[in-house]
C-alpha cells in the first residue's frame, strides 16, 4: 500500500475491466430508432449525439404511422462496441423513444438510400455518363442539351461508387437521403 | 401530444391556469417554491384563490429550484417550482441541471409568452425547451390547453418514477388563459416510457452465488438506495445483516446504511476514507448498489478494484457498463433487486467464507485514522468545528445541507448520518449556492426539524438573498459558515497542482456576516476562539430563527486524505502535501 508520500507509482496491476479501451476496434452501425413524433424528438435524439460526443454519419426521419404518431429515426453512426452499447442505452433514456433496432447486428437489415445526381457535359462524356447510369439502373429524371439528373436508389457505397464514376464525366452536385433500413422477414422491428 | 387515456376520468371545464393549480392538488403538492412574473400572472392569480397550496416566495429563481431539490430530497416527493419566461426560465437552468445530476424528482413550471408571439424575440422570451433539452429528463412546451393537465400528470409520473428527474413545463400565458378540459392524473400514461423495476431472477441468483462465495466482499452504495425510498435503506440493513459485508457509500448515498454500524467503512472516493478505499480497491467482490462509478469515486480507472468480480443494481440501464465493466448487469430498482437478493440468500444455506480475515484487514486501514488532525487550543480547526456541531446536535436528528468545497467534505466526513433523506448535498454537479436555498425548502417540509447548512465563505454569497426568503417564511435554518477566507478547495487546488500560485481564490472584501444577518432580519453568531465554540452553537440552536453563524477557522488546513485526479484507490495522500502528487497527466483532470 503507498501512503501516497510521493509520487503515484504507475506500476500497479492493470484492471481487466478498463473500459477506454484504446485497442478496441471502431464498427459502423445502422440504428432504427422508433418514436413518438413529438415536437423536439429529433432535436433530442440529435442533441444526445452531439452533446455526448457521438458520431452521426447519416439520418434519415419521417413520420410512418399517421395514426399513432411514429416516427421512424435511421441513424448511422460509428464506435467502439463499448460506445455503441452506450448509444443504445442512451437513446432508451430519451422518454419519447420507444425501440432501437441495431439493423447492422441484426442480420437480417436491408438498407438503402436514394440519390439525385446532376452531371453537365458535352460529347463523349456525355454518352459516357449515360451508359454508366443504364449499367446502375439509375433513373433519367431530367434532361437538358448539357446535362441529366439522376435518380439512384441503393446500398450506399453503390451509390457512392457511382458518384465517383460520374467525377470525370461532369458532376455537378448531389443529394442523397442518407440511409433508410427494415428488416427482412414477416416480424416487425 | 402522443399522451393516451387508459381508462375515462372525470373532465371538467376551467382555465390553464386553474388546470395548474388542480394537478399540482391532486397530485398531492403542498408547498411550491417561485417566482412571479408577467408570463405567469394568470397562474399566480389562481394561486390567490388557492391558500391551501403553500407558496413560498423565493429571493432568486435558481433558489426556488434548489428549495425544491432540498424539499425533494428530505420527503422523496416531487419538489415543485413556479417560475416566469425568459430570465426566470433561465435562472432555473442551474438547479435543473443539479437535479439531473443527482436524479431528483422535480416539475418546473414556466411561463411563456403567449404562442402567437414564440419565435419573434418578443420582451422575455427563451427557447426554454430548447434550452432545458439537454439538462432535464424531459420537458414540454403546452400550445393547447386541453393537453395541460395530462401534460402536468405525466410530467410528475416522469419526474418521480424511473431513475428520477426534472422535468419542465412550458405554459404560455395564453394557455393559461384559455379555457379547456381538465383530465385527471389516472388517464395518463406514456406508452413509450416504462422503466423497469423488477430485476431479473438469473441475475439476482449469479450475484448471490457470488456473495456465498466471497472471501473480500464489499458493499459500494450511491444514491440510488435514498432514491429508491425508505425501504430499501431498511433491506439494505437486512442485506447487511445477513452477510456480514463491509459498507461504503459515495457521497449521495450517505444515511442509507447507519455510520454508527461496526461495519461502516466511511465515504469512498476521492476524500473517502483510507479504510473505504483501500477496501474497495482490494475486494473480491463489490456490490454496488444505486451508485455509478463515477469519476470522484473511481480515481484512476485503469487501477480501479483489480481483482474483483462486480455486481451493478441500477435502475438506468445506462449506467451500467458505461464507466467499469461489470460481471453481473442488475436493471431494477434498488429495493426490489435487494428484497430479491436477500430471498436468494436465505436458499443458499450453504457455509460461507469466514470474513473476520477481511475484516482483520480493513481494521489495520482503519488503525491509520486517516481523518485525524493536529487541532489547536488558539485557532478553530474546521474538522473540529464540524465535530462538535455532529456531537451538539446529533440526538436533534438535524438534516444537513452544504454548499461545494472543502467544508461540503469536511462535513461528510465528520458528520455521521444514520438514517436516509437528512443529507442533502450537490454531488454531480457541485453547485455552490445549493446549500442555503436546499435548507429553506427542507425546513417548509420539516418546520419543527433542525436544519443547518454547512457553508463556506465563498460558496454563502452565491445564494446569500434566500436568508430573506427565511426570514419573511419563518424558516429557522442555520447558516453554519466555516469562514476560512479563500475558496479553500480551489487554494487547495492551486497548492497541490499549481505550484501555490493562488490566482484569484482569495475571498476579499467579505461582508460582516453578523451585520448582514442582522440587517436581513436574521441573527448573526461569530466565534474564533475554540473554546468558546461550543457554547455559540448551543446559541444557535436556540435562535428561534433563521441564523447566520460565521465560524472563523483556521485559513490553510487542507481536506485530506485525497486522491488526486488521475491516481489509484491505493494512492491516497494522507498526511501532508507536498506539491509533487500529481503526475503530468493528471494535472489536466478535473
Ligand atoms: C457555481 C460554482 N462556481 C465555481 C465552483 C468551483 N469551486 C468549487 S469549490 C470552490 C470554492 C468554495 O469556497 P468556499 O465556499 O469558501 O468553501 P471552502 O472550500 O473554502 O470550504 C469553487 C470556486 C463551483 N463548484 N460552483
Ligand atoms: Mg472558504
Amino acid at each position: 500500500m503507498s501512503d501516497g508520500s510521493g509520487a503515484p507509482s504507475s506500476a500497479g496491476p492493470k484492471s481487466a475491466y478498463f473500459l477506454a479501451h484504446q485497442d478496441e476496434e471502431v464498427e459502423r452501425r445502422t440504428l432504427a430508432v422508433l418514436v413518438d413524433n413529438e415536437p423536439g424528438v429529433l432535436a433530442r435524439v440529435v442533441g444526445l449525439f452531439s452533446g455526448r460526443g457521438y458520431n452521426i454519419d447519416s439520418l434519415t426521419v419521417a413520420e410512418v404511422d399517421e395514426s399513432s404518431h411514429q416516427s421512424r429515426i435511421t441513424i448511422v453512426t460509428q464506435g467502439t462496441p463499448h460506445i455503441l452499447e452506450q448509444i443504445e442505452a442512451q437513446l432508451l433514456r430519451l422518454v419519447p423513444v420507444g425501440e432501437v433496432v441495431d439493423i447492422t447486428k441484426s442480420k437480417r437489415g436491408i438498407e438503402r438510400e436514394l440519390a439525385l445526381i446532376k452531371v453537365a457535359e458535352k460529347g463523349e462524356k456525355r454518352v459516357e455518363a449515360l451508359r454508366i447510369a443504364q449499367i446502375f439502373r439509375a433513373n433519367v429524371i431530367d434532361t437538358t442539351n448539357e446535362s441529366f439528373i439522376f435518380e439512384l436508389t441503393g446500398a450506399s457505397d453503390k451509390i457512392s461508387q457511382f458518384v465517383e464514376l460520374m467525377r470525370p464525366l461532369g458532376l455537378v452536385e448531389v443529394s442523397r437521403t442518407g440511409v433508410l433500413s427494415i428488416k427482412r422477414g414477416k416480424e416487425k422491428g | 401530444m402522443t399522451v393516451k387515456t387508459r381508462k375515462k376520468t372525470e373532465t371538467r371545464l376551467m382555465t390553464g391556469a386553474e388546470m395548474v393549480i388542480e394537478a399540482l392538488r391532486e397530485q398531492g403538492v403542498d408547498v411550491l417554491f417561485g417566482y412571479p412574473g408577467g408570463a405567469v400572472l394568470p397562474i399566480y392569480d389562481a394561486l390567490h384563490s388557492a391558500p391551501e397550496l403553500q407558496h413560498v416566495l423565493v429571493r432568486h429563481e435558481q433558489g426556488a429550484g434548489h428549495a425544491a431539490e432540498g424539499y425533494a430530497r428530505s420527503t422523496g416527493k416531487c419538489g415543485v417550482a413556479l417560475v416566469t419566461s425568459g430570465p426566470g426560465a433561465t435562472n432555473m437552468v442551474t438547479p435543473i441541471t443539479d437535479a439531473m445530476m443527482d436524479s431528483i424528482p422535480m416539475v418546473v413550471i414556466c411561463g411563456q409568452v403567449p404562442t402567437h408571439l414564440i419565435g419573434t424575440d418578443a420582451f422575455q422570451e427563451a427557447d426554454t425547451t430548447g434550452i432545458t433539452r439537454s439538462c432535464a429528463k424531459h420537458n414540454y412546451l403546452v400550445t393547447d390547453v386541453d393537453q395541460l393537465a395530462r401534460t402536468i400528470h405525466e410530467a410528475f409520473h416522469i419526474a418521480t418514477s424511473g431513475r428520477p428527474g426534472p422535468v419542465v413545463i412550458d405554459v404560455p400565458k395564453d394557455v393559461q388563459f384559455a379555457n379547456g378540459t381538465y383530465v385527471g392524473k389516472d388517464g395518463v400514461h406514456k406508452p413509450t416510457y416504462s422503466p423497469r423495476i423488477q430485476p431479473q431472477p438469473e441475475a439476482i441468483a449469479a450475484a448471490a452465488d457470488l456473495i456465498t462465495r466471497a472471501k473480500r466482499p464489499v458493499l459500494y452504495t450511491g444514491g440510488g438506495v435514498i432514491n429508491s425510498g425508505p425501504r430499501a435503506s431498511e433491506l439494505l440493513r437486512q442485506l447487511q445483516k445477513e452477510t456480514g459485508i463491509p459498507v461504503t457509500s459515495t457521497l449521495m448515498g450517505l444515511g442509507a446504511f447507519p455510520a454508527s454500524h461496526k461495519d461502516w467503512l466511511g465515504m469512498v472516493g476521492m476524500h473517502g476514507s483510507f479504510e473505504a478505499n483501500n477496501a474497495m480497491h482490494d475486494c473480491d467482490l463489490m456490490l454496488c448498489v444505486g451508485a455509478r462509478f463515477d469519476d470522484r469515486v473511481t480515481g484512476r480507472i485503469d487501477a480501479f478494484s483489480p481483482n474483483s468480480k462486480k455486481v451493478h443494481i441500477d435502475i438506468d440501464p445506462s449506467s451500467i457498463n458505461k464507466i467499469v465493466r461489470v460481471d453481473v448487469p442488475i436493471v431494477a430498482d434498488c429495493a426490489a433487486a435487494l428484497d430479491a437478493l436477500i430471498a436468494a440468500l436465505k436458499l443458499r444455506t450453504g457455509k460461507r467464507p469466514d470474513l473476520k480475515p477481511w475484516k482483520a484487514e480493513i481494521d489495520a486501514w482503519r488503525a491509520r485514522r486517516c481523518f485525524a488532525y493536529e487541532n489547536s487550543d488558539t485557532v478553530i480547526k474546521p474538522q473540529y468545528a464540524i465535530e462538535r456541531l455532529y456531537a451538539l446536535t446529533k440526538d436533534r436528528n438535524p438534516y444537513i445541507t452544504t454548499e461545494v468545497g472543502q467544508h461540503q467534505m469536511w462535513a461528510a466526513q465528520f458528520f455521521h448520518f444514520d438514517q436516509p433523506n437528512h443529507w442533502m448535498t450537490s454531488g454531480g454537479l457541485g453547485t455552490m449556492g445549493y446549500g442555503l436555498p436546499a435548507a429553506v425548502g427542507v425546513q417548509c417540509a420539516h418546520p419543527d426539524a433542525l436544519v443547518i447548512d454547512i457553508a463556506g465563505e465563498a460558496s454563502i454569497q452565491m445564494m446569500m438573498q434566500e436568508l430573506s426568503t427565511a426570514v419573511q417564511h419563518k424558516l429557522p435554518v442555520k447558516v453554519f459558515i466555516l469562514n476560512n477566507e479563500w475558496m479553500g478547495m480551489v487554494r487547495q487546488w492551486q497548492e497541490l497542482l499549481h505550484g501555490e500560485r493562488y490566482s484569484h481564490s482569495y475571498s476579499q472584501s467579505l461582508p460582516d456576516f453578523v451585520k448582514l444577518a442582522e440587517a436581513m432580519g436574521g441573527h448573526g453568531l461569530r466565534c474564533d476562539d475554540p473554546k468558546e465554540l461550543d457554547a455559540k452553537i448551543l446559541e444557535m440552536i436556540e435562535i428561534d430563527g433563521p441564523v447566520l453563524f460565521d465560524c472563523r477557522v483556521e485559513n490553510t488546513e487542507n481536506c485530506l486524505p485525497m486522491i488526486p485526479s488521475g491516481s489509484a484507490h491505493n494512492e491516497m495522500i494522507l498526511g501532508q502535501i507536498t506539491g509533487n502528487e500529481i503526475g503530468e497527466s493528471g494535472r489536466k483532470l478535473v
